[in-house]
């Protein structure tokens, strides 16, 4: 008797805590560490829902898709946040996801007409350099400089397929004739960014392919205002991150609701200095002090996923082929 | 089970692929390149190494045993890391740069081939001499005592005491080093300059993620397996399997290479090695120091875990490794050993995702992260435990076998009395490098990650990530000198502590 009063405690007990929902949302390695804006985005999501936030990391952007692929329609997670538009021809195209249904006033340079994907932060590729160096305004007069610079490689980092993205949207066929002179200027190439811009920050080169909002960082996180990003001529490529439900959710409702919550005040508020990126919809306080500081592209650059899917195999040959000689 | 491990995973990659595409001029390329460097790099690794471990092994020094404790350093770091430790050194903005600029001259070119052999032959020389200088403890200090008693010169001995050591080891440290280089990818494509210096690896890295063209990956880690065993394979045939003999197990001591000239070459040696380990390492504190102070709890904890994961995973790697060896040692099976080299290839990504295709059906990925974590670095270090193992579970089967057979003496008490006693060394210095190799491996933890368990290479990752360079760099220093600790602590424990 006594040990079934026992047994139906426990039972009720384990039921009671099965009875909040979990949400399960799969997103790159860098959003869910201490550092990033994870643990923030989780107390604040859970403060509304009444459910439990499981914010899972699995590597960057692309290692991402690569793990929705590979668990398919039995995913445990619901929505998946961190693709970019590089990537979303290919998620889109494994049938895995359901619209998103969602409406914000966005503060993207560009209409956002997705269906299935909605953004929740942007920012421009840009040249990251000391700001007491003198540097070039386009891609030709860097390939004409002795500048040095370390870029990521694109078969292995998403910011090293950014910059073959922006040199194709900015020159199209002549992108090959821009690496030719770029080869020399490229001190190395490196797998992903944390080492290209240890490298940078170690003086190995006068330039390194990051973010405008990187030097925020150091303005902001260190008072440290010895970085700038260098203007181009061309415009700037832009990287737009984004998040999309998965439709073998067994949440939903709650799913809808974490991407409503994703373009509310809540989440985009803690985005600029956790992400270092723009908020998709800038809340209502504005930007963050010394977000002002930061250059503004005269152009904004984007090929559409559809567009960028078609031209990656090509822009990957072009690049291999220059920088090969 | 190791091989189960390593084929199994790739099998599962493979069977998951939709029609793979083939194997093009780029992989042609990439082959090329993978083979060149690694040769190189193991060539140069080795011979080297000949010339340090001999000069350590006649000579006795302050700060020997922690030079030798420092050999351990530089493969267990994560690679980011050493790759910024030595870019501080020969980098274009290095110390020796600044110096060669101060004169007038141009800086060091480090970005080509001849940079990714100088960082493979850091990572490798400091094992690779290791390796041998267990080569020369295994001689019997009896055979020395002789050798000073009939008056041998420096050529005699080593010709009849050096030479055939070095026939026995060196081929296993060739294959080690050389298929440790062949799965580089972050070194080599970094120090190579760019997409010249693309290795398999890198090609694996692509089919997985930028193609995912499962079917690709696997054929390409199938090569990168096949290679590896090729040389397995030819450094067992070569490697001289007569032992130099069991002596009385009493304390070493060298009355040769008492010249001018010996000892100044000597000297020479040692000091090579130890700038050429202690200036990047050094640049690697003097960098973290500051970020020592930064770390916040999450990154103690994350060392906690990465402590326990090393211990279960040393403890899985002595498991599997002395029924190995000693199997290998009483010749039932060559086979056995070129599988343990084969973990070295082994492309992590391949296993961690092979694994992950295997367990996803049946159990929660992240609830395994832990134990799949510490297992995958027990095979990883498995290979370089049965280099170090192997050779003197031969001479103490070879010595003591037939005794044992003649006193009907088997199993458990062999094991007690005569095995474990007489491999007490070599089993404190391959649990150290266990350990030390498990706490600075990110491998498989990447794809199995739960949020809440991080280890500490995994956060020194998430902290570059975060622009937090100073932060990381601290804890980079608290990872050298954790697996240090371990790696010194293990070793302390053999009893005759590489007293060649």
């Amino acid at each position: 008797m006594k040990y079934s009063v026992f047994a139906a405690a426990v039972l009720s007990a384990s039921a009671a805590y099965a009875e909040k929902p979990e949400l399960t949302v799969y997103t790159y390695d860098s959003f869910v560490s201490d550092w990033g804006p994870g643990p923030a985005v989780e107390a604040a999501f859970e403060a509304q829902c009444g459910c439990d936030l499981k914010l899972v990391g699995a590597g960057d952007g692309a290692a991402l898709l690569a793990r929705i692929k590979l668990e398919g329609a039995r995913s445990d997670a619901d929505v998946v946040l961190g693709l970019d538009t590089n990537l979303t021809a290919a998620a889109a195209a494994t049938g895995l996801f359901a619209e998103h249904g969602v409406t914000a006033e966005y503060s993207l340079p560009l209409a956002w007409e997705d269906a299935t994907f909605a953004p929740y932060d942007w920012g421009y590729f840009a040249f990251v350099h000391n700001a007491d160096a003198t540097v070039p305004g386009d891609f030709k007069a860097l390939g004409a400089s002795d500048m040095k610079i370390v870029i990521q490689d694109p078969r292995s980092s998403t910011p090293g397929l950014g910059l073959l993205m922006w040199v194709k949207a900015a020159y199209g066929a002549e992108a090959p004739a821009i690496w030719a002179d770029l080869a020399d200027n490229v001190v190395t190439v490196t797998k992903g960014w944390s080492e290209a811009y240890g490298l940078f920050l170690e003086g190995e080169a006068d330039m390194v392919l990051s973010y405008t909002t990187s030097p925020a960082y150091h303005l902001i996180a260190e008072e440290d205002g010895s970085k700038a990003a260098a203007s181009f001529a061309e415009g700037h490529y832009m990287q737009v991150e984004v998040a999309g439900i998965l439709a073998g959710s067994d949440q939903p409702e709650l799913a809808q609701e974490f991407m409503g919550f994703m373009v509310s005040e809540a989440f985009q508020s803690i985005i600029p200095t956790t992400n270092w990126m723009y908020p998709a919809v800038t809340p209502a306080a504005g930007l963050p002090e010394g977000f002002e500081t930061l250059i503004t592209p005269a152009k904004s650059l984007l090929l559409s996923a559809d567009e960028a899917a078609e031209m990656r195999d090509g822009a990957l040959a072009e690049w291999l082929d220059a920088l090969s000689q | 089970m190791v091989a189960a491990l390593i084929l199994g995973t790739l099998v599962a990659v493979a069977l998951r692929a939709e029609a793979g595409s083939g194997f093009g001029p780029s992989d042609w390329a990439a082959l090329r390149f993978t083979l060149m460097q690694a040769l190189l790099s193991a060539g140069l690794s080795v011979g080297l190494a000949i010339g340090v471990a001999r000069a350590l092994a006649r000579r006795r020094f302050r700060g020997r045993s922690l030079l030798i404790a420092l050999l351990g350093a530089p493969f267990i770091l994560p690679v980011i890391v050493a790759i910024l430790g030595l870019l501080a050194v020969f980098g274009r903005a290095g110390w020796i740069s600044q110096i060669l600029v101060f004169f007038g001259l141009e800086p060091l070119q480090i970005y080509g081939l001849h940079g990714v052999v100088l960082a493979h032959v850091f990572f490798n020389l400091p094992l690779a001499t290791r390796l041998i200088l267990q080569g020369w403890q295994e001689i019997p200090a009896e055979r020395f005592r002789l050798a000073a008693q009939l008056n041998a010169g420096p050529a005699a001995i080593w010709q009849l005491l050096e030479a055939p050591m070095l026939r026995r080891v060196v081929p296993g440290a060739l294959a080690v080093v050389f298929a440790i280089c062949l799965s580089s990818f972050a070194v080599a494509l970094t120090l190579g300059g760019g997409p010249r210096a693309t290795t398999i690896e890198l090609a694996i890295y692509q089919a997985f993620r930028f193609d995912f063209d499962l079917g690709r990956a696997a054929l390409l880690s199938a090569v990168q397996l096949g290679l590896t065993g090729v040389a397995g394979f030819a450094a067992l045939r070569v490697a001289d399997n007569e032992g130099v003999g069991v002596g009385l197990d009493r304390a070493l001591r060298r009355w040769d290479g008492e010249t001018m000239l010996a000892r100044c070459l000597d000297a020479g040696w040692i000091l090579f090695a130890t700038l050429f380990l202690i200036l990047p390492l050094s640049a690697m504190a003097v960098a973290g120091i500051s970020g020592m102070f930064l770390l916040q709890a999450s990154v103690w904890v994350a060392a906690l875990t990465s402590v326990l994961v090393a211990a279960v995973s040393t403890l899985l790697l002595l498991i599997l490794a002395l029924p190995m060896a000693a199997a290998v040692a009483t010749g039932r099976s060559t086979l056995i050993e070129v599988a343990g080299i084969l973990g070295l290839a082994a492309s992590p990504l391949v296993i961690g995702t092979g694994l992950f295709i295997v367990i996803y059906p049946f159990a929660d990925p992240f609830a395994l992260a832990l134990p799949v974590t510490a297992l995958v670095n027990a095979v990883m270090a498995l290979p370089f435990a049965l280099r170090i193992l192997v050779p003197r579970a031969r001479e103490v089967m070879a010595r003591y076998g037939r005794l044992a057979l003649s006193l009907n003496m088997a199993g458990g008490p062999f094991w007690w009395w005569v095995f474990l006693p007489r491999m007490r060394a070599q089993i404190g210095f391959a649990a150290g490098l266990a350990a030390a190799l498990s706490m600075g491996d990110l491998g498989v933890i990447t794809l199995f990650a739960d949020p809440e368990v991080a280890t500490l290479p995994l956060q020194v990752y998430r902290l570059m990530g975060a622009y937090r360079m100073e932060a990381a760099a601290g804890a980079a220093l608290l990872l050298l000198i954790l697996a240090m600790g371990a790696f010194w602590i293990l070793d302390r424990g053999g009893r005759w502590h590489a007293e060649a």
